[in-house]
């Protein structure tokens, strides 16, 4: 049962980090639970159906199915952060000093919920994946009663993950409201990048992207990505305990990109003096 | 100048063809449990899974994580490694475990 546990939470637990700060960006805005709950059901969903579906989608594509699967899901995930900082780097600094103010927070807000309910389906895919074959091969394969417990074990590990979704999202919102923005835009365009050296792990792993493929630091001794640690920090920050040069490269450059793309598009009057006008 | 020079060396080592390695898992067991490969060359590991049930082959030295489906077959691409001995296991059943032998 155990062991159940512990491989069921490791998948939930990513998932919960990313939904917990999903809840307390959009903190305010009108309907939000019917649309993170709608990407959360969506992701579990999706997860059953590509476990349905794993036989064919790992040998599609000379058995690289998953890999470039992976990656692309990530990809979208990827824009639709991008496009929530940008879209709230022109309209949310209001936002954010007058959240309470309900009637323009739900209108403005609401714009990019569905980006950020993808990217909640997205994370519980990706992570949720694992985690329903894992279930069913004990299902398939369990002798009467070793089965119960080790489903028992996953049950507990999904409420664990639900427990490190509500921390975030309490921990996030002991921040000051005035500075939660610039705290979840700086959290969202980390995981943005984070999510595209991923991505680019995966394509490296399909052989699809093989140039640089030197390993830039070896830090597995100190902080291993298999820790609890080493996991919370690759899916805030992106950390990797042996990156390659080239995730390096993708890393920085799509932080650059969103935040150079947010400040392009940023509201002409900053925030300050608007306050004082 | 750098870039080139990584470009370069990536080139030369591209232009081999992998080794293939072949393995698979029968009763949640890698059959072979050791397997060898040389060094500095790219390997494809080309994994099997005989079992009724889903397997993961995880490998935190080699940085591969692989959901193999009952009955198929999961081709793992690695990089060129250094001498010494790489451990895997079924992350799903973890009895079952192996080791890489890079020489």
């Amino acid at each position: 049962m155990f062991a159940a546990l512990i491989i069921v939470f490791r998948e939930v637990f990513e998932a919960g980090l990313i939904v917990g700060i999903v809840l307390a960006v959009t903190r305010g805005v009108g309907h939000r639970g019917s649309w993170i709950g709608s990407g959360v059901l969506g992701g579990v969903l999706g997860a059953s159906l590509v476990a349905g579906f794993a036989g064919a989608l790992s040998a599609a594509f000379a058995g690289t199915g998953q890999e470039l699967f992976n990656a692309a899901i990530l990809g979208v995930a990827v824009v639709m952060l991008t496009w929530h900082n940008v879209w709230m780097a022109r309209h949310g600094r209001a936002l954010a000093a007058e959240i309470r103010a309900a009637g323009e927070a739900v209108v403005a807000g609401s714009k990019t919920m569905a980006g950020l309910a993808v990217v909640v389906g997205i994370a519980v895919l990706r992570e949720g994946f694992e985690g329903v074959l894992f279930l069913y091969g004990v299902v398939v394969s369990s002798e009467a009663g070793s089965g119960l417990s080790i489903l028992g074990g996953g049950i507990v590990g999904v409420l664990l993950g639900g427990g490190v979704c509500a921390l975030t999202y309490w921990g996030l919102l002991s921040i000051p409201t005035r500075r939660l923005f610039s705290v979840t835009s700086a959290l969202i365009a980390f995981l943005a990048a984070g999510m595209a050296a991923q991505a680019t792990a995966f394509l490296e792993q399909a052989n699809a992207v093989t140039v640089l493929p030197q390993v830039v630091w070896d830090s597995s001794l100190i902080l291993p990505d298999t820790s609890i640690l080493g996991r919370a920090l690759r899916t805030l920050i992106g950390y990797s305990d042996r990156p390659t040069a080239m995730q390096l490269c993708v890393y920085l450059a799509v932080l650059a990109a969103i935040l150079l793309l947010m400040r392009a598009f940023a509201s002409p009057q900053p925030l300050a003096k608007r306050a004082q006008a | 100048m750098l870039v080139v020079t990584m470009f370069g060396t990536r080139a030369s080592s591209h232009a081999q063809q992998p080794d293939a390695v072949a393995i698979s898992v029968k009763g949640h067991h890698f059959q072979p449990a050791e397997i060898r490969a040389p060094a500095n060359k790219s390997i494809v590991l080309r994994m099997k899974n005989l079992d009724a049930t889903p397997m993961e082959f995880e490998s935190v030295s080699l940085r591969v994580e692989k959901v193999v489906a009952p009955g198929g077959e999961g081709v793992i691409n690695i990089r060129p490694l250094a001498p010494g001995r790489y451990e895997f296991i079924d992350d799903f059943h973890q009895e079952a475990r192996g080791t890489l032998i890079v020489q």
